[in-house]
């Protein structure tokens, strides 16, 4: 999970990492109110604030998601502005208006986790500010990648080690070196996966300042974290956020092809094998992708049909299921029950559904489908011919509609 | 011989007594999995039935050894447990633990791989949130089921489960040596390389099935480990060519960030070194069915 940086600075600021002052606002009046208490608090402070687009994604910047303010009038007018806006898709649905900050200097600073090697890794850089996959290669000598044992952490003498080896100078070490070890709390006591400052700040009157944030905290901990706090319903798809309340592993997509399958990597694979067919015709591709995993219910099954064809875009839906532990009468069973029951509920489907069995006891899944003889099911062999014949139905119904 | 589990491997259980940890270790006996033990701390002394068998309950680790000369452990412990489940087999230097549980959050997978290396690696770790390994006639640990395929002379690592399944019951005529389930977390015990470079010195492989996914480059640097060690034919299968950026697709570690860990950018990787790439899993099986015929 990604956090918004206002969530991030909140994170930040319970551990002691300095921060500007900052509060979020979700309307332009708001954000003036918000302006006003910093124009009391420091009266003629030129620029008095800066208003800043709360999405999870980079670029806001360059976007014009990101505006200075003398006045607070001014903040409320930047805020109208910038409240609303898209920036790569997504909607711009709260502002962070915080204090103007004096930057002597700018740097760079990140824990990570570093897959290859299987540890932790900090970034570190003297020239931030800018994007570090381009210090990485424009300079990759600028940007230093120690690696930090999940043993022994990082102390005060690991922290410079990380701070010196970015190149940051002698001014700024300690401060920046006291604020890297409260980030590395956050990223240990917190579960992150990513914690990343970007510009790190030197301020004109000698302090070190973690000027933005970017937290992803790891799912897999949330069992043991209280994580609500950072819930965005705003952010989450509508159908995303309504699969995961039925404890649905599902991504919406951009295709007309329903896809639901066990396993994430046979999942994965199916939506591959469907774009693969629709290129033969004009391109159709998955709706999106939906794990049901092992033991699919009819319960399960009627959840996930009910959620996949919620989607208005999906003309047709592919059933991809490998009986491993799952055996396919189960499968078979909670197609025909899933169908009942929403035919009881009055929400009938009408879309076709090519349903593809293989595995422990296909055969029984297979003959129990044949012999409910329902007519939006078809089924077909192979992986690769239903998902033809998946995009095949979804072009037709297209094309028809 | 097969690599890392064979028909001597002596099996314990860690979380016997658990729900999933008695149902699988059910179908691990009955698919002729020398099972010689479990652990729970609190029911240590007593037995437990599975599968017709009478299997004894161990306090830890380092006693089911003691007693039964286990040399595998495959844990079942809930993910709050995982890692000092792990860390105890570790500290027992058992040769082999096979981590199933899903949903390990990655600091403590980090933590217990840390502890391994500080501790000379004795233990080989595969997982977390893996299906397993299974040698098909000899020994099965872990959940791929038994019964989909055959033993013979592929062998066969992925990050997948179900797609493993799929490529096992494809290929169910030709059979396999191993076929180890490496996990799709972010960080895992055992990776590709690991397993390339052990078929490649197994006498019992002719022919190496790698399936991978999105995220990370386990892949890419599989390719390059295969360019100047491995002379066995490969032959790959990677998922999630439609998957869009910063979405995480099922398994944790399935995520493309910015543009690293695209399927375009493995797949080109590995045919670069030689190896063929089916489009679909139907495909790859096609080719490995060609090249064991042209054997």
């Amino acid at each position: 999970m990604d956090l918004l940086e206002y969530q991030a600075k909140e994170l930040f600021a319970e551990y002691g990492v300095p921060i500007p002052q900052g509060k979020v606002a979700s309307t332009a009046e708001q954000a003036g109110q918000v302006a006003e208490e910093f124009a009391a608090a420091k009266p003629g402070a030129k620029p008095l604030a800066v208003i800043k687009a709360q999405v999870k994604t980079g670029g806001r910047g360059k976007a014009g998601g990101v505006k200075l303010a003398d006045t607070p009038e001014e903040a409320q007018e930047k805020a109208a502005r910038i409240l609303g806006m898209d920036i790569k898709g997504h909607t711009v649905h709260t502002v962070l208006v915080a204090e103007d900050t004096d930057i002597a200097q700018e740097y760079y600073l990140s824990f990570l986790l570093d897959r290859s090697e299987r540890t932790f890794l900090s970034m570190c850089s003297v020239e931030g500010g800018v994007e570090i996959e381009e210090v990485a290669r424009t300079k990759p000598e600028a940007l230093a990648k120690i690696p930090v044992s999940p043993l022994t952490g990082v102390d005060h003498a690991k922290a410079l080690e990380i701070v010196r080896a970015g190149g940051l100078p002698p001014e700024a070490q300690e401060g920046a070196a006291q604020l890297a070890e409260r980030l590395w709390a956050v990223f240990t006591d917190e579960d992150a996966t990513l914690v990343e400052v970007n510009p790190l700040v030197y301020t004109g009157d000698g302090r070190v300042v973690a000027l933005d944030a970017k937290v992803t905290l790891d799912d897999n901990a949330s069992f043991r974290q209280d994580w609500e706090r950072f819930a965005d319903p705003s952010a989450v798809d509508p159908i995303e956020a309504r699969a995961k309340a039925k404890h649905l592993n599902y991504v919406k997509l951009d295709g007309s092809v329903g896809i639901i399958g066990n396993g994430a990597g046979l999942v994965m694979s199916t939506l591959d094998v469907v774009a693969y067919a629709g290129e033969e015709f004009g391109g159709v591709r998955p709706a999106n992708f939906l794990d049901i995993g092992g033991g699919a219910s009819a319960e399960v099954m009627a959840n996930g049909l009910d959620i996949v064809l919620s989607d208005p875009s999906v003309r047709s839906v592919l059933v991809n299921v490998f009986g491993g532990i799952t055996s396919c009468d189960e499968v078979a069973n909670g197609i025909v029950s899933a169908l009942a029951l929403l035919a009881e509920r009055g929400e009938e489907v009408r879309h076709p559904i090519v349903v593809r069995l293989d595995g422990n006891k296909a055969h029984e899944g297979r003959r129990i489908l044949a012999e409910a003889a329902l007519p939006v099911v078809e089924q077909v062999a192979t992986m690769d011919d239903a998902a033809r014949r998946a995009a095949e139905l979804a072009a037709a119904a297209s094309n028809g509609a | 011989m097969a690599i890392f589990l064979t028909a001597d491997s002596r099996v314990i259980v860690q979380g016997i007594t658990g729900s999933e940890g008695r149902k699988h270790g059910a179908r691990m006996i009955a698919a002729g999995t020398n099972i010689v033990g479990g652990t729970n701390p609190r029911k240590a002394g007593q037995t437990i039935e599975l599968s017709g068998q009478e299997v004894p309950v161990f306090a830890s680790v380092g006693d089911a050894m003691a007693a039964t000369g286990a040399d595998v452990s495959v844990v079942f412990v809930p993910p709050a447990g995982t890692k000092a489940a792990v860390i105890e087999a570790i500290d027992a230097q058992i040769p082999l633990v096979i981590v199933i549980t899903e949903g390990v959050p990655v600091h403590d997978t980090a933590a217990f791989w840390a502890h391994a290396v500080a501790t000379g690696n004795v233990t080989r770790i595969v997982g977390p949130n893996c299906p397993g390994v299974a040698s098909p006639g000899k020994s099965n640990a872990g959940i791929i089921p038994a019964d989909i395929t055959a033993e013979g002379r592929i062998g066969l690592v992925s990050k997948s489960g179900t797609l493993t399944y799929q490529m096992m019951y494809e290929l169910r005529d030709i059979g396999f040596s191993t076929a180890v389930g490496i996990g799709g977390d972010p960080i895992i015990g055992t990776t590709h390389i690991d397993c390339l470079s052990a078929f490649q010195d197994d006498p019992e492989t002719d022919a190496i099935v790698m399936i991978g996914e999105i995220g990370g480059d386990a892949e890419e640097r599989a390719a390059a480990f295969i360019e100047k060690n491995v002379t066995k034919p490969v032959i790959a299968y990677v998922a999630g060519f439609t998957a869009p950026e910063g979405k995480t697709m099922g398994h944790a570690g399935a995520i493309i960030s910015g543009s690293a860990g695209t399927a375009q950018a493995k797949k080109e990787a590995l045919e670069k070194v030689g190896v063929r790439v089916g489009r679909t899993p139907s495909e790859t099986a096609g080719l490995v069915r060609e090249v064991m015929q042209a054997r």
